[in-house]
């Protein structure tokens, strides 16, 4: 029987990046994807004849600029077309979009409050020389600061130097953002509603906070570091949807000998003397390997694959108390025009970017409040693009595409998460209902919808509790603490078994850092 | 996407060319021709007149505004006249520049501030506790510069009062036809000039009236290609070019003192404290380590050089603000000192100017230094020599009939 190098669980992202490193490096490596599609969570699929949806994850913008380089991604089909603007319509008819042209932001901040307009760009500046600082960490295992290994105490040594490098005026802003709620942080900074509230909710996206829960102001530094073409702060649509991410790492590890199954679903990993030595399918099939990795998330590994009885338990006990608590949902139209918003009926430059449904703080917080006791707001927060203005492919000439992310939508219902099925479409319901607000003639336009529930992503894309990220991307659950602490550097306590998906450091968004840095870490090389 | 000044409708039947770009969020003209020789030698013998609305203005008024305005600006405002104007910056609480501008000042409590970014928000943050009001009014104040040597006989023609009188740095409320107009002699180009400010809805009156009376004495509209050339040859710094304002910078290293640009002279350090005055005291004291120079580029060796390539010598036409490197010393043991951040051959004064930044012990008048110039794609250098500025400075820029 052939025995791989290394089999990879997983045809994510992530599993495609570090498949795609172990091949590169002369591995010779399998990917077993249990759909029948490759990406995970990054997929585009043509659910409805003519319409390829991003199904879930819908922007990129963390994806690592070294992945793309050393995996030469743009020669596998890889193009990224930035977001152009961030609109926010009000119910009240006005209207906030804020442009790469900073004069005609500051115009239209300014119709809100003059203060704003000037502070914004004193804002972005400071968040950018903060991110200077955080972005490094994410390219490179975390630092333990309780291990006493020399490796951890010049890795820890480094990142405090880099701190201090900051100025000390950042150093300030930095720790109220690691203590702050996003919403209280960004009150010392704005006075406008329209501006602070859709900022705001990129501190809660994917977790189940509130704009007003602690920690949360960190998370805003995320916006500051995303990075296309070497250009900060732009989001970017892949073209073809962010399938195509998932299939331009494929592409690339294919080149370099990875072999790659779809429709192959794993049942568990074999182990043998407390070591890792291939996995066996949900057909029966055995396959061997030296080195077992899994993309899924930590919950779904080890206590799927591998089974608590064969783990020690105080880390079966870390790995139970990691927190997924899934909040959000997924809303895809194809739609037979473009939507038109009332607040901004003319022309459509202002829907090239990404629309907020976040009309205030209040709102965002009344949201949070009905998922608190388990149910899914009524009026979420959505954010909507319509990727087929910028990219035709994705629909057919003068119809569209649109893709909802709604937060709240609670893993856990009142009456349990199976009760998801049965409110659904009541779900979508709300969620059109919302947008219609905004933008009056939507229903009408509707030729199909798809709704995914937490329920749905944990069902059909092994998204534990629905959360998108692995887990939620708190603080106590980031760097050195991802999934569990003393397990945050991709190994686990079985030999021959490593983790790559985003439920480690640094985890969220179409990074690929986690795959990269996995490989990295297997193949003897440091971060 | 930029928006239409208040002169737009007769700026764009104006700008055949059709090169504009974005200046503060508003379309500017670069030139209005294809060439920008006609409008840069109209303001150097006649005159020009440039669509200056873009500029950031900020009105200042209630009991401490005086009191406030000294505590924001490096010049000492308590001194400036009624109807008097001043050139003044603005720094951190580092003596760091933020920004340059003008205070004119209408009566003891009311004073108009022009600014190159916006300073609305951060004058309001420095007010609290001045009982003063602070107004943006950028949009409220069209404005037009009317520079050259015939500016005032042009601006006489059509004021209803009289202006020929008006001292430099002075200003004056007026009217043209039936609009009323406030005049400052002031401008950014080192000649004899007056700036103009008008409500919006009076705009295309007031352009149309100084087209009249400018066509008799051969008036060009004024593009910002022709100005840069003349500011540069005035020696006036520009705000992102010459140096960066130091709430924009990322580094320490990207900021300025006022000393470092060339703006000590309006630093007041003798009066109560200000923003950014005990270290502004300290660096006065200690010395800057940066100066800022002009600079002539060596001619005979600038056509020695292209000689060698077998080509005339051949300078850009227009402005050019790409920074290049400013050396000391030659061959290998060349240390690049500082940096040249604008230039322009002067047609008026037959010479190859530049604008540098340099490390002070390299600032003193007549240093030679080396530049860096490229030509057939490489690079060399030539000898330029620090020397005084403004390179142009005609007596009839301040004096009054």
């Amino acid at each position: 029987m052939k025995t791989w190098d290394t089999i990879i669980i997983g045809g994510g992202h992530n599993g495609l990046v570090c498949a795609a490193y172990l091949a590169k490096a002369g591995q010779d490596v399998l990917v077993l994807e249990r759909r029948h599609v490759l990406g995970g969570a990054a997929v585009s699929e043509e659910i409805h004849p003519g319409f390829t949806y991003s199904v879930c994850s819908y922007v990129v913008s963390l994806l690592r600029p070294w992945i793309i380089r050393d995996l030469n991604l743009p020669k596998h089909g890889l193009e990224l077309i930035p977001l152009e603007s961030s609109f926010t319509p009000l119910p009240d008819g006005r209207s906030l979009c804020r442009w790469p042209d900073s004069d005609r932001t500051r115009r239209e901040i300014a119709e809100f409050s003059r203060h704003d307009a000037e502070v914004y760009p004193e804002f972005g500046q400071t968040m950018m020389q903060i991110a200077r600082f955080v972005k490094p960490l994410i390219d490179a295992p975390a630092p333990d600061p309780t291990s006493l290994k020399p490796q951890a105490l010049s890795d820890f040594w480094k990142t405090g130097r880099r701190f201090n490098d900051l100025a000390p005026a950042h150093r300030h802003e930095l720790s109220k953002m690691m203590t702050m709620s996003a919403a209280d942080y960004l009150d010392g900074w704005f006075e406008s509603d329209v501006l602070k509230a859709p900022m705001a909710v990129s501190g809660i996206i994917g977790t189940f906070q509130g704009v007003r829960s602690p920690g949360t102001a960190y998370v805003l530094l995320h916006h500051y570091m995303g990075e296309i073409d070497g250009a900060f702060r732009s989001w970017g649509f892949a073209k073809g949807g962010t399938g195509s991410v998932s299939l331009s790492i494929a592409g690339a590890a294919q080149s370099f000998g990875a072999e790659i199954r779809t429709e192959a679903s794993v049942d568990h990993v074999t182990l043998s003397g407390g070591k890792a030595t291939g996995v066996v399918l949900e057909n029966g099939d055995e396959l061997r390997a030296r080195a077992v990795v899994s993309g899924t998330d930590p919950r779904r590994t080890f206590m799927g694959f591998v089974g608590e009885e064969n783990l020690p338990p105080e880390f079966v006990q870390g790995i139970k108390r990691y927190k997924f608590r899934g909040s959000s949902g997924k809303v895809n139209l194809a739609v037979d025009r473009l939507p038109v918003f009332s607040s901004r009926p003319n022309g459509h430059e202002h829907l090239r970017g990404d629309v907020a449904i976040a009309p205030s703080v209040e709102y965002l917080e009344k949201a949070y409040d009905e998922a608190k006791y388990g149910a899914f707001s009524r009026r979420p927060y959505l954010n909507v693009v319509i990727p087929s203005l910028v990219d035709p492919t994705v629909a057919p000439p003068g119809k569209h595409v649109v893709s909802c992310f709604v937060q709240y939508a609670p893993y856990d219902l009142a009456g349990g998460p199976s009760g998801w099925p049965a409110q659904r479409e009541a779900f979508g319901d709300a969620v059109v209902d919302t947008l219609a607000e905004y933008a009056p003639g939507l229903k009408e336009s509707i030729l199909h919808r798809q709704v995914l529930t937490p329920w749905d992503l944990e069902q059909e894309f092994g998204l534990t509790e629905g959360n998108i990220f692995h887990g939620e991307l708190s603080l106590e659950q980031l760097a050195f603490q991802r999934p569990v602490a003393g397990w945050a550097q991709y190994r686990t306590p079985i030999k021959g078994l490593w983790q790559c998906g985003s439920g480690t450091h640094p985890g969220g968004g179409i990074m690929g850092a986690s795959g990269a840095l996995a490989a990295r870490t297997m193949l003897g090389g440091r971060g | 996407m930029p928006l239409p000044s208040p002169f737009h409708p007769r700026t764009s039947q104006l700008c055949t060319s059709l090169q504009w770009k974005s200046w503060a969020g508003y379309h500017a003209v670069c030139r209005y021709g294809t060439e920008q020789d006609p409008e840069y030698h109209a303001v150097r013998q006649s005159a020009g007149l440039i669509d200056v609305s873009p500029l950031y203005k900020q009105r200042v008024h209630g009991p401490d505004a005086e009191a406030f305005l000294c505590w924001v600006s490096a010049r000492n405002v308590a001194k400036l006249k009624i109807g008097q104007v001043g050139y003044t910056c603005w720094c951190d609480e580092q003596g760091k520049v933020l920004d340059d501008g003008t205070i004119t000042r209408w009566d003891d409590s009311d004073y108009r501030v022009t600014s190159a970014d916006p300073s609305w928000s951060w004058l309001v943050r420095q007010s609290k506790g001045f009982d003063v009001q602070i107004d943006e009014i950028s949009d409220d104040l069209a404005a037009l510069a009317l520079q050259g040597p015939k500016a005032r006989a042009i601006l006489s023609d059509v004021c209803g009062d009289d202006v020929a009188s008006l001292g430099f740095f002075r200003a004056q409320r007026t009217t043209i036809g039936s609009a009323p107009v406030e005049v400052t002699r002031t401008g950014y180009t080192g000649d004899l000039g007056y700036e103009l400010w008008m409500a919006p809805d009076d705009a295309l009156t007031v352009y149309d009236a100084l087209t009249a009376a400018g066509a008799p004495h051969s008036m060009l509209p004024l593009g910002l290609d022709a100005l840069d050339a003349t500011r540069i040859e005035a020696g006036f710094i520009l705000l992102g070019v010459d140096y960066f304002s130091a709430r924009h910078c990322l580094l320490d290293s990207q900021k300025s003192s006022p000393f470092e640009i060339g703006l000590g002279w309006t630093v007041h350090l003798k009066r109560d404290p200000f923003i950014g005055s005990a270290a502004l005291k300290r660096e006065k004291l200690q010395g800057s380590p940066w100066a800022l120079v002009g600079l002539e580029i060596d001619w005979a060796q600038t056509e020695q050089l292209f000689d060698s390539f077998a080509l005339p010598p051949h300078l850009p036409a227009a402005a050019w603000r790409t920074a290049v490197p400013v050396y000391e010393g030659k061959g290998a043991g060349a240390k690049q000192i500082g940096q040249a951040t604008s230039g322009v051959w002067s047609p008026l004064l037959k010479r190859n100017l530049a604008l540098a930044s340099v490390l002070t012990p390299h600032a003193a008048l007549g240093s030679e230094l080396q530049i860096e110039i490229t030509i057939e794609y490489q690079r060399r250098r030539v000898k330029a020599t620090v020397v005084d500025t403004p390179f142009f400075d005609p007596e009839r820029k301040r004096s009054t009939p």
